[in-house]
């Protein structure tokens, strides 16, 4: 029964592609983002916040259709993007990638931005008058030491992308090979007559590479607080 | 400068080139607010600043260097090391930013600082004060032109506070760094300071050398009436380990081992370590009396009172006695009288070599 069939192996490689892509394609502007949020003041703060948990708040589905109106062949953003650099997004996986990073997005801000808050603003001061400018002292005191909370927000980024569906069959469909990741497959085998020890299969390797991750980032975040924790 | 921030205000207006300024004052009283301005951590909303001759904010001017490129070095009440990174992290932090401002012998530093041994330790593994003498170490590799130091001991128990107090002095002497050291104990800024600026309620209410400002009257009476006397080191008396100073009073004894001969020393005395007679005392165990002459009683509403004297030469002690005293000595003003002094209450904390001022 644990012997996996060639779909569910592109199934599974396609989940952890499609997963991996959109949490580094997102990370850097949600570090970005949550520095901004977490540190400086500006106008209309609240609108951008407001903005990044968007995702969290609406029905996946709604997420999904705004991405295929924005970034569909015929959207303005996908229209754009096509004709600019050949590149396609919906029904393709790397719309699906796309929709993943944007679900993902606000937990990943989230993390990074509340440990972000939890580094000590002085530090970044103490580091000034030592003549470090300051996007120096951001990058070699305030980021390292806010890692642990990068690290975690990944790792929700990731655990997010692996299981959403809503947004992702919404915006580019269930395409075997092309956009049909875990949860997909999963579901289009509940929908097949005969489909339920295909479902099964599919389920535990989803539960297997959760607790993978899961384990691969305990073991990093334990790593990762030994080289900034401060223990002697 | 000026700065109101909430319900604080500060304008505040001195200048020093004596190598060693203290800002003293109560908690509150806006010392650390001037440090922060002074590393351009804070914007004044007027007023200007320069170091060194240059100018590091001028508001009718529009200047305002941004911290980084002031060349101000600081060291923070809890040190604020980075916890993620070793000792030598720390102290090679600022390593390459210096730029001209002061030339830095890193090995003299660190060998003064005497942390040579703790390289490789993370911040967490250190003591309080070994943190502090580390935080000293990474803002003067940082080559700064001047130091400052906001209440760098106040974080520290009276055991570390007494092993970091050298290493102070001897950035001033040795090195000769110029600092700015804020504190609002009066024992460090009498062995520190060359100059002192008092500040209350963010104002400056007096300022001069530690002698005059911190005498009894000065500004700092609210502060636990204290004196400062300045005496030359006699010599040493090794059989009983202590030092007599010389001073036109009487001599003065002291603990340990001070000083040179021919050093100028100063000496803080607290008003309730000074007992009165009227008569040459003898046979008692003080080893220290002063000759003087009561310039003033201040009676006040509770059993004690303030009596100050002139000491015959120069200097001002104060003293704190009872009422009941006063009235049985029959101790008046204009009156002789002798200050005795228990040498055990001279400790280290409270003599030091007094640099003159230039």
């Amino acid at each position: 029964m644990l012997e996996l069939s060639p779909d569910d192996w592109v199934a599974l490689r396609l989940s952890v592609k499609v997963a991996c892509v959109a949490t580094l394609g997102a990370l850097p502007l949600a570090i970005a983002v949550a520095t901004l949020l977490a540190r400086a003041r500006f106008p209309g703060k609240t609108l951008v916040d407001a903005l990044v948990h968007l995702p969290l708040v609406m029905p996946p589905v709604v997420t999904g259709y705004l991405l295929l109106l924005a970034f569909g062949r015929r959207g303005p953003i996908g229209e754009w993007l096509e004709s600019t650099f050949g590149l396609v997004l919906s029904f393709r996986w790397t719309g699906a990638a796309l929709a993943c990073a944007v679900m993902g997005f606000p937990l990943m801000v989230r993390a990074i931005r509340l440990s972000i808050e939890a580094v000590d603003g002085r530090l970044a001061a103490a580091a000034a008058t030592l003549g470090a400018p300051p996007l120096w002292s951001y990058a070699t005191v305030t980021l390292p030491l806010a890692l642990p909370g990068v690290l975690a927000g990944a790792v929700l980024c990731f655990a997010k992308a692996l299981g959403e569906f809503g947004a992702t069959i919404t915006f580019v469909s269930s395409i075997p090979g092309e956009t049909r990741t875990l949860p997909s497959a999963i579901y289009a085998a509940t929908q097949t007559p005969g489909g339920d020890e295909s479902a099964m299969r599919l389920t535990l390797v989803a539960i297997a590479v959760s607790v993978a991750a899961l384990a691969l980032s305990e073991w990093l975040a334990r790593r990762v607080r030994r080289a900034v924790g401060g223990a002697p | 400068m000026r700065l109101a921030r909430g319900g604080f205000r500060l304008a505040c207006a001195f200048r020093s080139d004596t190598g060693a300024l203290a800002l003293f004052g109560r908690s509150g009283s806006g010392k650390s607010t001037v440090l922060g301005l002074i590393a351009g951590l804070l914007r004044p909303d007027a007023g200007r600043i320069v170091v060194d001759g240059r100018t590091l904010v001028d508001v009718e001017r529009g200047i305002f260097l941004p911290p980084h490129r002031r060349q101000v070095g600081m060291v923070f009440q809890d040190a604020l090391l980075f916890p993620h990174l070793s000792v030598r992290a720390n102290l090679a932090y600022g390593r390459r930013f210096a730029r001209s401002g002061r030339p830095v012998d890193a090995d003299a530093v660190i060998g003064m600082l005497g942390i040579g041994h703790l390289m490789a330790r993370r911040p967490a593994g250190l003591s309080g004060g070994e943190r502090q003498r580390v935080a000293i170490g990474r803002a003067l590799l940082a080559g700064p032109r001047v130091l400052l130091l906001d209440e760098p001991l106040s974080a520290l128990d009276f055991e570390r506070r007494r092993e970091i107090m050298p290493y102070v002095e001897r950035l001033r002497d040795t090195l000769a760094w110029p600092l700015v050291y804020v504190s609002h104990a009066v024992d460090e800024v009498a062995r520190i300071a060359r100059e002192v600026v008092v500040l209350e309620d963010g104002a400056v209410v007096a300022s001069g050398a530690p002698g005059e400002v911190l005498a009894p009257g000065g500004a700092s009476a609210g502060f636990g009436a204290v004196s400062v006397i300045e005496a030359r080191v006699a010599g040493h008396d090794a059989a009983y380990g202590l030092t007599a100073l010389d001073h036109p009073a009487g001599p003065i004894s002291v603990p340990g081992h001070v000083g040179r001969p021919g050093d100028m020393h100063r000496v803080l005395v607290r008003a309730t370590d000074v007992a009165l007679a009227v008569q040459r005392p003898r046979d008692v165990s003080f080893r220290t009396v002063l000759l003087g002459t009561i310039r003033s009683i201040a009676v006040e509403d509770g059993p004690t009172a303030r009596v100050e004297i002139a000491l015959r030469g120069e200097g001002r002690l104060v003293a704190l006695v009872t009422r009941k005293a006063i009235d049985e000595l029959a101790l008046d003003a204009g009156d002789e009288v002798f200050a005795m002094l228990k040498a055990t209450a001279l400790d280290e904390r409270a003599t030091a070599f007094a640099p003159r001022v230039r």
